[in-house]
């Protein structure tokens, strides 16, 4: 199944090594956090594609560092009175990797193939009444009621993003996994030199027209100041601190912060804290099976677990992170200490043990499921355990790869037909900041995220946040959800701790962000 | 006459290998170790305490601290057990068996063709697919690993015996016995089996020892025991990355696997000099 | 002897369909499809659900075992499933990878341990002899990744000689793709020196016992052209037997080696995919090296004849 392109790819590519080796000219090698293997963001949500989407798409608004919607694909935009309308005109001279120009028919497709597959997308689709292309270069959006955070859709910074697509390419199926990564972002991907658990190979995209502002998280002028980019994946991350520090690579998206004094020894070599929001870890319970089925069985564990420890034994070091008491991301607008007593006050293990009785815990047996390949998920599944075991619950870990626990966590069935009670995992920051994109606390029962909670209470206050007006009734409204959350525990956050990047003396211009963004980096 | 080694004969030859005494010895002291770890001075090897992280050895931690608090001597001296449990039962069940296999097919001329060319496919399954696939269909467990492990060496020591059987089947003695009519088991049992487990449990010491060392790299993989279970094997898969900066977390589990591994091997090829020179011909 | 060719490379077919049929099985039994991991985290079990279906994953055994051999017949060994890439594709770009490592350790396994095993059979019951062999079994004892990391300690890390990881082809330079081999081709091969070298020693042992050895000395041959002229000669069948077996072995050393050095080889690409449970790139890995192990069997095999006049099919 030699496709003859690729055989004349591969003669030209020989032929041309040492001429190559010339024309590359300034080559960025970037070591991911994970390996490049799905190409379409929008029929998944692994970080690692999204970070590819950046670089190969780009979006029509996106979020700064002071958390503003500013335009990015789009040059201006209007919103009727009655706030049902919104008009939008594209910058001029917008063109997808194969020379198209892009139109507004491309975009209202990619809105329409990303809003079936992403919550708040979903959400913003259940408002539409319609989108329409007026010209080439200008559509509108109609609503059939107001929607507060139709901007804020459109510039959702993480998984699923709304980048924009070529019209042919976003008609696919949005549950079928794309294939032909043509965008309209700041670089091309090289698709013949991609070695997918090896290597992927991006070009400056030359006819891009960046925006004029500065550059600030997503937002802004992505303008690339290199030729080539190299994401080169490492799976072992002694080699891949022992390349960074021999010059073999560049920069380092995460390093694990144990390996911190490995490259800080370095003089060449800088490790930063670049991720103003971090991630934030969880213990997930299943709601359809005793004991956690229980809301004082959920609650017990609230004033057991200790997010100092979780921070330590997921980041190392207390520099790495810190404990965040709220369901959303710290140091966000929206985040807020109510109601999170149990969680913040002196541990009460007493008062624990108490609830697990309260409960009626007869003894049954609570399996974690564990990954032994997720770092971050096996050491919160020890803590945990420990913790449980102390509480007097007969608890165990059942260990498989991160393959098997997905796969594990869909099964609704009891622990002896092979289900579970416990998982643990993490999101990043972005993907907490709001009701909205925080999917963990929906109580929508079979609809909902692994372990199905069924919680009116909480759909009804995170309506009422969808229909806040101002900052002022969201972070009410936001206390209220949290409130709530407090009461029914749809997960117990562990703690907020980041992943710095380490990069080499004679890089610069990496941009402080949640999201690892390869515009306007340097090297000299 | 079926041709045995005497006993006494045994013992002088042994006493000929120091090497393979040392040996012995060796992994008598790691199996005591890991039957009486309990009373070693340890404490629980799975006890977290994150505080406690990364430690150099010291007083209250002999051989360190791991990446979760934990201690590590007490976790190499338990790992002593899973290791020895693992390597042992491979070795183990792999003898039984190939011996059952390499006897049958050995004798049984169409069967042998048919067994031989399944055994060579089943070689030709990465263990590590067996193991993932195992650990997937239940959990990761011992059992697992052992049962991922026995099946990739079963094809080897199937090979040994039915090599074996080949060329005892035709030593006079044996071709005497069906001559006079012997049915099929007494022979297998009175004449080929005697001669068969010499080279047999040598094989079952470099079993031994290859198990142990794949079960290390099947936890480097994520496929091996649960790592909270401390095994040689998984202390150091898990620790791999803190190689520079924790070194003793790779160092003691490293130096008890391969002084253990070093001992079965040097055992085996005592037991298998002192049985009889030629028979590492075969091996 | 062409008929024994021809039976064997029968058998090999044989061989190759009960693997297909058993590797197809234990993916089918094995739970956790693609569908959950390509989801992603925030999936709904109804995502997953609509995902497997798009992937025909829901379809029952039979018909997916059907799909799967007819697509083999037509030469089409299928896409991956979360790169939509060919398999044969995704296989071919990490051939040259493997080859190389394997072929590099090979070399540099039987350049070792051959002459150690012929010194110390020369030298049996010496210091010497125990020495070599104690030597060699410990390269064996220690899992290929703790060598790998001390290899990689001294060489890149302290002295800067060679590089910390990666492959580079051929076509960019031989010296770079030489480079950038010996650290991991000196790791895996330890394992591989041990089993040779022990072999060598002891079938050499054997060949120096027999009657033509004495026969030789007797007519007036140095010691090295007793050594290597007649013993070794005799001594190459076991010899290439085990380094038939040791391929087995290399596989699964492999895995680690190219997981450490980043090599982009076949080994990883066969983890990398269990772990996904990506089964086109599974099922068609596990039949093209069933095949490459069944047919370096044969040709082991066939070496024999040249090796040893006295064999013959």
């Amino acid at each position: 199944m030699n496709h003859p392109l690729q055989k004349l790819v591969v003669a030209a590519l020989i032929a041309a090594a040492p001429a190559l080796a010339v024309a590359q000219g300034k080559v960025l090698k970037f070591i991911p956090q994970a390996d490049l293997r799905i190409l379409d963001p929008i029929a998944t949500t692994a970080y690692i594609t999204r970070n590819h989407g950046y670089m190969v798409y780009d979006t029509l608004f996106s979020i700064d560092d002071k958390f503003q919607v500013k335009p990015q694909m789009v040059d201006k935009w209007e919103m009727s009175k009655d706030g049902l309308t919104y008009t939008f005109t594209l910058r001029p001279g917008l063109k997808f990797h194969d020379g198209q120009a892009v139109k507004s028919a491309d975009c209202i497709a990619s809105i329409d193939r990303w809003s079936k597959r992403d919550a708040l997308g979903q959400k913003l689709a259940e408002a539409t009444e319609s989108w329409a292309a007026v010209n080439d270069t200008t559509f509108t959006l109609k609503l059939k009621k107001p929607f507060p955070l139709t901007l804020d859709a459109l510039a959702k910074p993480s998984s699923n993003v709304p980048f924009i697509m070529p019209e042919r390419i976003a008609k696919t199926d949005p549950f079928k996994n794309l294939e032909d990564p043509i965008g309209s972002g700041p670089f091309k991907m090289v698709k013949a030199e991609w070695v997918p658990g090896n290597k992927v190979v991006y070009i400056k995209n030359t006819d891009y027209v960046p925006r004029k502002e500065a550059p600030s998280w997503a937002s802004g002028g992505k303008v690339v100041k290199v030729d080539r980019v190299e994401w080169i994946y490492i799976p072992d991350s002694a080699t891949a601190a022992a390349a960074l520090n021999a010059g073999e690579a560049d920069i380092w998206e995460q390093v694990p912060p144990d390996l911190i004094p490995l490259l800080s020894k370095n003089k060449s070599v800088t490790v930063k804290n670049n991720d103003p929001l971090g991630s934030m870890g969880m213990i997930r319970f299943n709601f359809l099976h005793p004991p956690f089925n229980n809301e004082k069985m959920r609650q017990a564990l609230l004033y057991a677990v200790n997010q100092q420890d979780y921070v330590i034994g997921i980041a190392g070091d207390p520099k790495n992170g810190k404990p965040c008491f709220s369901y959303f991301t710290c140091g966000t607008p929206l985040a807020t200490e109510a109601a999170a007593d149990p969680l913040k006050g002196k541990r009460d293990m007493e008062k624990a043990k108490q609830l697990v009785k309260e409960s009626g815990y007869k003894g049954e047996k609570v399996v974690i499921i564990d990954a032994t390949d997720q770092p971050i998920v096996h050491s919160q599944s020890l803590l945990t355990l420990e913790i449980l075991k102390k509480m007097g619950v007969n608890a165990e870990i059942q260990a498989g790869d991160w393959g098997t626990l997905i796969t594990r966590r869909a099964v609704k069935e009891p622990i002896d037909k092979g289900g579970w009670n416990i998982f643990h995992t993490w999101l990043v920051g972005p993907d907490m900041v709001n009701p909205a994109v925080n999917f963990p606390i929906r109580g929508t029962g079979e609809k909902a995220w692994f372990g199905w909670p069924t919680d009116a209470k909480m759909e009804e206050l995170r309506e009422a946040w969808f229909n806040a007006k101002d900052l002022a009734e969201s972070k009410k409204a936001a206390e209220a959800v949290q409130r709530r959350a407090f009461e029914f525990v749809p997960i117990i956050p562990t703690g907020q701790f980041i992943l710095p990047t380490a990069y080499r003396a004679n890089i610069s211009g990496l941009i402080i962000a949640p999201i690892n963004l390869l515009w306007n980096v340097e090297k000299k | 006459m079926a041709a045995s080694p005497t006993w006494r004969g045994f013992r002088d030859a042994f006493r000929r290998h120091p090497t393979a005494i040392a040996g012995g010895v060796i992994l008598l002291v790691m199996i005591a170790i890991a039957l009486l770890a309990p009373w070693l001075g340890t404490v629980d090897p799975q006890a977290v305490a994150p505080i406690k992280r990364l430690k150099q050895p010291s007083e209250e931690f002999w051989f360190g601290s791991d990446m979760m608090g934990r201690d590590v001597y007490s976790r190499v001296l338990y790992g002593a057990r899973v290791s020895l449990s693992i390597g042992i039962a491979v070795a183990i069940l792999s003898t039984l068996l190939g011996l059952a296999i390499g006897l049958v097919t050995g004798y049984i001329r169409w069967l042998d063709a048919i067994v031989m060319r399944v055994m060579d496919g089943l070689m030709s399954i990465p263990p590590v697919l067996l193991a993932i696939a195992l650990m997937a269909l239940t959990r990761a467990s011992m059992e697992n690993v052992i049962a991922a492990i026995t099946l990739a060496e079963v094809p080897r020591v199937t090979r040994l015996v039915r090599s074996l059987v080949l060329t005892l089947r035709e030593e006079p003695y044996v071709v005497a016995a069906i001559a006079a009519g012997t049915r099929l088991p007494r022979i297998l049992v009175r004449h080929i089996l005697p001669n068969i487990v010499a080279p047999l449990l040598v094989q079952a010491t470099y079993v031994c020892a290859s198990a142990m060392i794949t079960e290390a790299i099947l936890s480097f993989i994520g496929a091996g025991t649960p790592p909270n279970i401390p095994s040689w094997g998984n202390i150091m898969a898990e620790a791999r990355s803190l190689f520079q900066i924790a070194g003793y977390l790779i160092f003691f589990p490293g130096v008890c696997l391969s002084l253990t591994v070093l001992a079965i091997n040097l055992l085996g090829d005592g037991m298998r000099d002192a049985l009889d020179p030629r028979l590492a011909r075969r091996m | 002897m062409f008929a024994y060719v021809v039976r064997r490379l029968l058998a090999t077919i044989v061989v190759m369909a009960v693997v297909a049929l058993v590797v197809f099985l234990l993916l089918y039994l094995t739970p956790g499809d693609p569908a959950a991991i390509l989801a992603g985290d925030a999936a709904t079990s109804d995502d997953i659900r609509r995902i497997r279906e798009k992937l025909g994953l829901d379809q029952p055994f039979l018909v997916r075992f059907g799909g799967w051999i007819a697509q083999l017949i037509r030469g089409d060994l299928g896409t991956s499933i979360f790169t939509n890439l060919p398999v044969a594709h995704l296989i071919g770009q990490r051939v040259e990878p493997t080859l190389s490592l394997t072929l590099c350790t090979l070399l540099v396994s039987v350049l070792v341990a051959v002459p150690l095993g012929v010194v110390a059979a020369a030298r049996a019951g010496t210091w010497i002899d125990r020495g070599v062999m104690a030597f060699s079994v410990l390269g064996f004892s220690l899992p290929v990744f703790v060598l790998a990391y001390i290899l990689i300690l001294i060489f890149s890390i302290e002295l800067d000689w060679l590089p910390v990881q990666g492959y580079r082809p051929i076509r960019e330079g031989l010296w770079e793709w030489a480079r950038h081999l010996v650290l991991p081709a000196t790791a895996l091969g330890t394992v591989y020196i041990a089993l040779i070298a022990r072999i060598t020693r002891a079938s050499m042992l054997d060949a120096l016992a027999q009657d033509y050895v004495r026969t030789a000395q007797a007519k007036g041959l140095t010691p090295s052209e007793v050594l290597v002229g007649h013993a070794l000669k005799n001594a190459a069948v076991p010899i290439v037997t085990v380094i038939g077996i040791g391929i087995a072995l290399l596989i699964g050393g492999a895995i680690v080696t190219e997981t450490v050095f980043a090599i982009p080889g076949i080994g990883r690409l066969t983890v990398d995919s269990i772990l996904r449970r990506d089964y086109p790139i599974i099922q068609g890995v596990v039949l093209i090296f069933s095949g490459a192990y069944v047919l370096i069997n044969l040709a082991v095999d066939l070496s024999y004849m040249l090796l040893d006049p006295r064999i013959r099919y």
